[in-house]
């Protein structure tokens, strides 16, 4: 650790200490659980507070006898230790009157456990698939049926998280809680979210909605939320899943209904565009494809393999390497169909178009000093 | 001729490594495991730093998210199974046998055999992290297939680690039950037992039972990773969720493992200083028997957002929120037994106190926690870090603390430096709360547990946490210089050294010779 870091750390330590004790610090802290804004998460809320409560009590009555007799009988006040050293009475009390108070805690859990679990009768069906590290969405039905587009951290987080960016990430916007491309969802309406994942587990949690559900490799789980108001709503994976758990953000938008449909068929012609770029024949130039492939790079590789192409820990180097200055159909085929041997890849085959393919090959390819040729989409499309 | 006998018979300790190496004596043994367990602790309280400092503010500064991850799963594993665990049979093996009047462990070259595997077995987890690819980074839980197809290479290592951890365990827990059901002095009735041992030997029972099921779940690991099986891959026809269940059903009873030796060591404290009996005895050993049974049947409550049927989430549910009664006897009986007492507050005590309170605000969260659709808020956050520090610092540790100043003047024949207890009492209780206590509001506000970077809503709270840890980490060292200065000489300690200490061990000198015991007493 050197000299700079301490000093910067003391003075870190300093101001924090400061900004602590000054009241305006104070006044924007949370310190309970949100409300939300779903049924179910204000049931949540409510009964929240309701054990809440309860434990307080239960802890101001045998603290409160335990201090008043840490007080009263001491041995230096002249107590004298009484006999008593058995009661059935008392054991029975105090065995019946927590089961008691807690049968009346189960019957509102019960009600609620079952509200949060019925995922019928949807209007509007999303499919969340977990990838390392980002999301997909899938409208299942509806106006933006067919819909699909993954959701990652956006670029001004991602690149103030890299160690030592020398970024202050308190001037970041939402700092690792904004996404690139949010789920967006009608207000008022039933969604119903089908859950599961493309590697390890992940959790699909937004608190303001009052659940969150693990997005498990082979389970489709369900789950569901009705939002009121249109607005942001923010949240993140809570299950470990890997190097970047902390960098997979959700961002859900609620539309008025007229927003979401108008939304909705801008999406599908958008997604008509580009899937007609990606199939035309056309010969791109490289400077396109680099341009394009960086953008790819940044979202789908720099994770584990850097921005500067070095790697990191088990993630190879792809600056100079034997894959990504060799042959280009071995490139091609470790991108399209991933690795099974350590560190596992993913197969971006099923991620990406073959335009994308083309480009974030082609970007790998002639970037960090490697210059190894281009790679067209229709060189992507023979070798799948 | 016969003197020479006679120093035969009753032969004091070798001297020397091979003391160590080779001893069967349950004092050295006990000794040994509390050593390790101590080193165990400053190691992975230096993990706890790492963890600690790369959180004290936002933004990436110190490791790299890899790193970190692996520092998160090695603090845990480090701490359950160097940590807790080998403190407690420490603590067995030097109380059990003079707590019912047996002359040592019923097994005792077995018992050289728990132990040294323990090094080794440490050891080799902690070289993983000197591997290529980097230690184990998948959380102390290793939940498939994180741990499985996309772990680091040296996972391999760590199974092997998790084995012998298990088998020192289950030989250990052998050894109590083969003591306590063989060895107690004539008149030393069950419902005479001290209730520490009362614990052991139900922790022993829950030891032997679930130990195995870890030992299941590391070998399938290890065929799914080595040998094409797919237990937990779903790709292969395998369930993801399986390692789950199998993982829990070790998992939580093995928490209960980790505190009913707690609930034991708590028992014995505060009659001593109430200058009363234990209040509801039996009710005491019930209560802890039903705490063991109930711990099997509510694994699942670490699960509720894997996607179970509802009518498991309620089962779950239901069966976990019946623990508060049993738990809550326990710390009834307690305060009962304070109550109309002629109490002191030697450091045996102050920890006690510290560790009924604490562990009873960790029981709380607990419940707050069994509570299902609640837990859809509050699963995977720093509520839940913040639940189970409060249960496994200021309960287990706390009570580990409480045992060894307790114990201390018998084991050494000295009494420890009241001033330098005095400090690491208080400094103790004062900075695991600044550090624990934020971690609640964190987990409320909606921070998920083991991430390394967060955004600046959350950066106060984690910077007094983290202030908290680095005063608590420290802390401890003034627990390993009072306890070799007390090694080392100090006020002569009496035989029974507390005022109203009742039981055996108090009967033998101080400091306890190498061989008590050697007939027995008689226990009327």
């Amino acid at each position: 650790m050197s000299v700079r870091k301490l000093k910067q750390a003391a003075l870190v330590l300093f101001s924090s200490v400061l900004a602590m004790t000054s009241s305006h610090a104070w006044a924007d802290k949370v310190l309970n659980l949100r409300e939300g804004v779903t049924e179910v998460s204000r049931n949540a809320y409510s009964l929240h507070m309701i054990v809440l409560w309860i434990c307080v009590v239960i802890g101001v009555v045998v603290f409160g006898a335990m201090i008043y007799s840490m007080f009263a009988h001491r041995k230096s006040k002249g107590a004298v230790a009484a006999s008593f050293h058995e009661s059935h009475k008392v054991e029975i009390l105090w065995t019946v009157i927590p089961f008691i108070i807690l049968i009346a805690l189960a019957i509102p859990a019960t009600k609620n456990l079952l509200l949060l679990e019925d995922a019928s009768n949807a209007d509007v069906t999303v499919k969340v698939t977990g990838y390392q590290w980002k999301w997909n969405y899938e409208y299942m039905d509806g106006d933006a049926e067919g819909v699909k587009y993954f959701s990652a951290l956006d670029k001004a987080s991602n690149d103030a998280r890299q160690m030592n960016s020398g970024i202050d990430v308190s001037t970041v916007p939402n700092y690792l809680q904004n996404v690139d491309n949010a789920l967006v969802i009608p207000t008022g309406k039933k969604v119903r979210f089908l859950i599961t994942s493309n590697d390890v587990i992940h959790s699909w949690w937004v608190p303001d909605f009052g659940f969150k559900k693990d997005a498990l490799p082979g389970y489709i789980n369900e789950a569901w939320t009705r939002v009121e108001d249109a607005g942001t709503y923010r949240g993140k994976c809570a299950e470990l899943c890997g190097k970047d758990h902390g960098f997979m953000p959700i961002v859900v938008v609620a539309k008025e209904e007229g927003e979401y449909k108008k939304w909705a068929a801008a999406k599908k012609s958008a997604a008509a565009a580009e899937a007609a770029a990606a199939a035309s024949d056309k010969t791109w130039t490289k400077a396109e494809l680099m341009a394009k492939g960086a953008k790819v790079y940044g979202s789908s590789c720099a994770a584990c393999h850097q921005p500067n192409g070095e790697g990191t820990g088990p993630f190879p180097p792809l600056k100079g390497s034997a894959v990504a200055t060799g042959p280009a159909a071995g490139h091609i085929n470790i991108v399209v169909n991933g690795s099974k041997t350590n560190p596992l890849m993913a197969a971006y085959g099923a991620q990406l178009n073959d335009l994308d393919l083309a480009a974030v090959i082609t970007y790998e390819r002639n970037s960090w000093g490697n210059d190894a040729g281009i790679v067209q989409p229709k060189d992507v499309k023979a070798a799948r | 001729m016969s003197t020479a006998h006679a120093e035969h018979e009753h032969h004091g300790a070798p001297s020397g490594l091979s003391r160590w190496l080779f001893t069967t004596n349950h004092k050295d043994i006990g000794t040994l495991y509390l050593w390790f367990s101590f080193a165990m602790l400053l190691v992975g309280g230096s993990f706890a730093m790492v963890i600690r400092l790369e959180l004290l503010q936002p933004g990436m500064q110190w490791v790299d998210p890899n790193f970190f991850n692996s520092m998160t799963t090695m603090h845990g594993l480090i701490m359950v199974f160097g940590a807790i665990m080998p403190a407690f049979v420490g603590l067995a093996n030097w109380l059990i046998p003079m707590m019912i009047g047996a002359p040592d462990m019923a097994l005792p070259r077995m018992n050289n055999w728990s132990f040294w595997i323990l090094p080794f077995a440490g050891t080799m987890l902690l070289s993983t992290m000197f591997m290529d690819g980097g230690g184990p980074n998948f959380g102390w839980t290793f939940y498939a297939p994180l741990s499985t197809t996309y772990a680091p290479a040296s996972t391999d290592f760590f199974i092997f680690a998790v084995h012998m951890l298990g088998f020192s365990s289950i030989m250990g827990s052998i050894n109590v039950i083969a003591t306590i059901m063989n060895m107690r002095a004539p008149g030393m009735t069950l419902m005479k037992m001290p209730l520490f041992v009362w614990t052991w030997l139900i922790t022993a029972f829950l030891l032997i039972a679930v130990m195995p099921v870890l030992a299941g779940a590391v070998t399938m690991m290890l065929t799914d990773r080595n040998f094409g099986t797919s237990f937990f891959d779903a790709a292969g026809g395998g369930d993801p969720v399986l390692f789950q269940h199998v993982f829990w059903f070790f998992g939580h009873p093995e928490v209960y493992i980790m505190i009913l030796p707690a609930f034991g060591v708590v028992s014995q404290i505060i009659p001593t200083f109430a200058r009363k009996k234990l209040f509801g005895y039996s009710s005491m050993v019930y209560a802890t028997a039903s705490i063991a049974f109930l711990s099997f049947i509510v694994w699942a409550h670490h699960m509720f957002t894997v996607g179970m049927p509802v009518a498991g989430e309620l089962f779950f549910m239901y069966a976990t929120v019946l623990i508060a009664v049993p738990t809550g006897v326990k710390v009834f009986n307690w305060v009962a037994t304070m109550w109309q007492g002629s109490m002191t507050f030697e450091l045996p005590m102050k920890w006690a106190l510290a560790f009924v309170i604490l562990f009873t605000i960790g029981g709380f969260s607990g419940l707050m926690l069994g509570i299902a659709p609640v837990d859809f808020q509050y699963h995977d956050t720093y509520f839940v870090v913040a639940h189970f520090h409060y249960v496994l610092v200021t309960g287990a540790l706390f009570s580990i603390i409480a045992a060894v100043y307790y114990w201390l003047p018998k084991w050494t024949g000295h009494m420890y430096s009241e001033t330098l207890g005095n400090w690491h009492f208080w400094c103790s209780v004062i900075f695991v709360n600044i550090t624990f206590f934020p971690q609640h509001f964190l987990g409320l506000a909606g921070m998920p547990r083991r991430i390394p970077d967060y955004n600046a809503a959350f950066a106060d709270f984690n910077f007094m946490s983290s202030i908290g840890a680095f005063g608590f980490g420290l802390s401890q060292l003034l627990f390993l210089a009072l306890i070799i200065k007390c090694i080392k000489g100090g006020e002569k300690a009496t035989d029974e050294v507390w005022e109203g200490a009742e039981g055996l061990e108090w009967t033998i000198p101080s400091p306890a010779p190498y061989h008590t015991f050697a007939e027995a007493p008689e226990v009327k």
